[in-house]
């Protein structure tokens, strides 16, 4: 087949894809230099602090802002919803106010006199049996004949009951944004998000209904660096058109970065998930059979079902009926993969167990039903056996039931994953001056998943030129529109962008120097900081003198995606694996190994790659261990909306981690696909298989707390 | 712990004779006694002029990264609020607010504080070191390189803390074991996860910092 003019080059022929190399932004980032939206300070700022509900579902009775607005410092206050409003979840938005410094305006909150009329409220959804209207039935889907698979009588049949936690999001750096109007119909907003090219639609027409005119052009959005995201900051935000309408108010501008215990209880939530969940397979391990019922909450608008089962959709015989459960709790925002981690913990705690009965190790019983994965399974086939090298499975694991002696018990256990990760729209507008200077402009941004080094190794490596020759724009809507980065979509899609962007100005350079060469443009080459003929190397001139023969116009063009040639595909598969110690005198788990095997096509930056999966492997055992949205029954809000009693992960508390990346031939050759997501979904569903096998019960739900693997021994016992 | 109950009364007499100055200095032995308030002593002498400051704004010069900086704001303004909103020093990093993640850690008199704990009239007469101290002329401080040859770091807002952290620790601790790094380190809190690279990090940036390099 011959070679398609933007494919990207032969293995033989990467200079830089591929290697591992420092993210470019990192003395930016150490050195503390690195401006992020809560960093920016303009002249004559406001700050500003939003009054949330302290009622989880009540009707605003009286409000009065007057004692606030007269309090010396104020300079705006807005009614975000006003008398009648109905509240929804405790920690929405009523008021914001606008003040000289953060603390007047935390005084001014204090000055408003609001009072509510409650009403009942429902915040606690895992016993569905309690939740009476707010539950929903949501669908039910069958394939094959359940029914008969599960009574034949030579199946071997496993019954569980398995569930994962509300955990709120937790970005270190807050929701929000900083707000000035330039001219009166020309605002500037910088906004922590992950959807810098898609702000200004979102704020200009909620500005246009609330009656201010301002034109989508006439918004400017910056986001030099983001201080976390995970899928919460796609959207504005009303905090964030409502801190354009202070600004406005006030006419100055204006500094709206939520506080931590509102970010926590409003910007951040990963619906939960619970299911009963019966599996069946043959004497000899093959699945023949899934049913699950399932339920969880996302807040006032429910849950959809996450995919089940998970990754091994093949199976024969598949009952599952999912039920909505609405609750007055802060909305869901999409967590890295969403409704994957669920899905993962759903499914694979439920086949480790049936593994469990079958008397049959996990590696192999995962082995012999891959191929119910379909196209993949020969994918999770090498990562199993990758995975299973280096956590020394088979010196390790040992079957359910055949304790550690001691107190301290250790524990294996595996999960499978899988994403899709196509690359996004984007555009990428290359610069090539006559001085030489090659200039790239993205209305792309950074997450910290390494997308600015993306995109100069893929510039550099097409233009043969090494990575400091590249000036990278990005982060700002005054350049070219570039996706959101969710869903495992930026890496794809900026570096095809780039590829493509970048391949046709060297075309034009090459017509423009050929002449001079002597030589065919199509017969010229990039490399090395020159271009050469591609049989004579001889005849060549350096970049610099190359671009002098541009002459006065320099050479601009915008690569897209999607775009010609298949520079990326979607689809991955994922294995991990846990290796932990469970104390059964305090319930404490400790983590001693992770290791996660992990294709993602083809790699552009090794080592920011990996980044992503360690970073991936900690989260994980985060919400595995430590997580969770903790609400009260009584009061209906969040009882945890602080970072003690909000538990994170320390350095202390993560274990050996072992990351593998799949490459070379088989896995090259896709394209690059998207890794943000995928190795953030296993960790939760291995690490409680680990503990299943370590203590021989299972604890049902994340996170693995030790009151729970207490209480789970303490059953296990009694059973 | 058990705290006795008392009435309304009983109470309103004891704070009359109560500093907050001697509560801090009685809190360690009342707070074990289990009868915090009843137990604390009586303020003895006058008023000490040095206790009052505010509410409203006082004039202080704060010493940072060398340079003195004169700043009007009221008592109450913390450390980390002084330097980010009234100095436009934002390398410290505002998220718990509270004394728990770390990423406001600044060096104070040669040792690591979470500035969001600290007022800044109490850090007045005080040797502040915020991360941009720790590189000079565009050279990174061995830490800050070690961390991006190791890429300990992603979205890069605890970075700053982190930096300063382990510069602060390194100081104490010029050859320390693993063990050591997760115990000096385990006041700070990163989202992304960044703790695989943090590790090798510390590690690599405590060998050159004892090569000699001129910033250590």
């Amino acid at each position: 087949m011959p070679k398609c003019k933007y494919d990207w080059p032969e293995a033989g022929d990467r200079k830089l894809i591929g290697q591992r190399i420092s993210r470019v932004d990192g003395p930016e980032k150490t050195s503390g230099k690195a401006k992020y939206t809560y960093d920016v300070n303009l002249p004559g700022m406001l700050y500003a602090k939003i009054l949330g509900s302290p009622y989880a579902h009540a009707k605003i009775t009286t409000l009065d802002t007057s004692a606030a607005e007269s309090l010396p410092g104020v300079k705006a206050v807005r009614k975000i919803q006003d008398v009648g409003a109905e509240i929804q979840w405790a920690g929405d938005e009523i008021v914001a106010v606008a003040a000289e410094s953060e603390d007047i305006a935390r005084d001014a909150l204090e000055k408003i006199k609001i009072e509510f009329d409650p009403l009942p409220f429902f915040v606690n959804e895992e016993d569905l049996s309690r939740a009476g209207d707010h539950a929903k039935a949501a669908g039910t889907e069958k394939s094959g004949d359940p029914e008969r698979a599960f009574s034949d009588p030579d199946a071997v049949i496993s019954e569980g009951y398995y569930g994962i936690a509300t955990i709120t999001h937790c970005c270190l750096e807050a929701h929000g944004s900083v707000a000035e109007w330039t001219a009166p119909d020309t605002l500037k907003t910088y906004f922590s998000t992950q959807n810098v090219s898609g702000i200004p639609g979102e704020v200009g027409e909620a500005l246009r209904q609330a009656g201010v005119d301002v034109k989508n052009n006439n918004i400017e959005t910056i986001c030099q660096y983001i201080g976390g995201g995970f899928g919460s900051k796609f959207s504005a935000d009303r905090w964030g058109v409502e801190n354009a309408r202070l600004a406005k108010l006030a006419n100055k501008p204006v500094k709206l970065l939520l506080e931590r215990d509102i970010d926590l209880i409003v910007a951040g939530a990963r619906p939960s998930s619970y299911a009963k969940v019966k599996v069946a397979a043959k004497k000899d391990g093959t699945i023949v059979a899934w049913q699950s019922e399932s339920w969880g909450t996302g807040g006032p608008a429910g849950t959809t079902m996450p995919p089940l089962p998970y990754v091994l959709t093949g199976i024969p015989n598949k009952i599952t009926r999912h039920t909505s459960v609405a609750t007055n709790t802060g909305p869901a925002r999409a967590w890295r993969a969403p409704n994957h981690p669920q899905a993962a913990v759903l499914t694979m705690c439920a086949l480790e167990d049936l593994a469990a009965k079958l008397n049959m190790d996990p590696l192999e019983f995962f082995n012999k039903n891959a191929d119910l994965a379909g196209e993949r399974g020969k994918v999770y086939r090498e990562e199993l056996q990758k995975a299973a090298e280096l956590i020394e499975w088979q010196k390790n694991w040992h079957p359910r039931g055949h304790q550690t002696p001691g107190v301290m018990k250790r524990g294996l256990g595996i999960s499978m994953h899988t994403w899709g990760g196509r690359g996004h729209n984007s555009n990428c507008e290359v610069n090539i001056h006559t001085d030489g200077s090659v200039e790239l402009n993205l209305g792309s941004q950074d997450l910290g998943t390494g997308t600015r080094t993306v995109i100069k190794i893929v510039a550099a490596e097409t233009l043969g030129l090494p990575l400091e020759a590249i000036k990278l724009n990005l982060g700002d809507t005054k350049y070219p529109q570039s996706g959101a980065s969710g869903g495992s979509t930026t890496v794809g899609g900026v570096s095809a962008s780039t590829r493509r962007g970048c391949v046709d100005a060297l075309d034009q350079l090459f017509a423009a120097v050929s002449p001079s060469l002597g030589v065919p443009a199509d017969q010229l080459i990039a490399r090395d900081g020159k271009i050469q003929a591609k049989e004579d190397a001889s005849k060549s001139l350096t970049w610099k003198q190359a671009c002098a023969k541009l002459g006065v116009k320099s050479i601009q063009v915008t690569g897209k995606n999607p775009g010609p040639c298949t520079l990326g595909s979607s689809g991955v598969g994922g294995v991990q694996m846990a290796d932990v110690s469970v104390d059964t005198e305090t319930g404490i788990v400790k983590i001693n190994k992770m290791v996660c095997a992990q294709d993602c096509g083809l790699i552009i930056d090794l080592k920011t790659a990996e980044s992503q999966c360690y970073g991936a492997l900690i989260m994980g055992i985060t919400y595995a261990l430590f997580e969770q949205k903790i609400m009260d029954d009584v009061t209906g809000r969040m009882l945890n909306p602080d970072m003690e009693f909000y538990k994170l992960a320390g350095i202390g508390d993560v274990g050996e981690l072992v990351v593998h990346m799949m490459t070379g031939p088989g896995y090259d050759e896709r394209g690059t696909i998207g890794l943000g997501e995928p190795p953030v979904i296993s960790p939760g569903a291995a690490i409680s298989n680990a503990v299943a096998n370590a203590i021989g019960v299972r604890v049902p739900t994340l996170p693995i707390t030790p009151e729970k693997v207490l209480s789970a021994l303490e059953k296990g016992e009694i059973s | 712990m058990r705290r006795k109950r008392q009435k309304p009364k009983e109470i309103e007499a004891k704070r009359e004779n109560f500093s907050r100055r001697d509560f801090l200095k009685g809190a360690g032995v009342a707070v074990s006694s289990g009868l915090l308030v009843t137990e604390a002593p009586a303020a003895p002498g006058p008023p000490r002029p040095e206790a009052v400051a505010g509410p409203e704004r006082v004039a202080i010069t704060l010493k940072v990264n060398g340079r003195p900086h004169k700043v009007n704001l009221e008592p109450r303004v913390t450390l980390l609020d002084a330097l980010r909103d009234y100095l436009d020093i934002t390398g410290a990093k505002k998220v718990c607010d509270r004394g728990v993640c770390g990423a406001c850690t600044v060096i104070l008199d040669g040792k690591p504080v979470y500035a969001c704990n600290v007022l800044a009239i109490q850090a007045e007469g005080h040797e502040i070191v915020t991360v941009e101290g720790l590189s000079h002329g565009g050279q990174l401080h061995p830490v800050m390189a070690a961390f991006i040859e190791h890429d300990a770091q992603q979205c890069g807002f605890c970075t700053p803390g982190f930096v300063v952290a382990c510069k602060a620790f390194l100081d104490k601790h010029p050859n320390p074991t693993m063990d050591e790094v997760e115990a000096g380190l385990g006041g700070n809190l990163c989202r992304c996860g960044t703790y695989a690279g943090m590790r090798p990090a510390v590690l690599a940036a405590a060998k050159s910092m004892k090569g000699g390099n001129a910033n250590a």
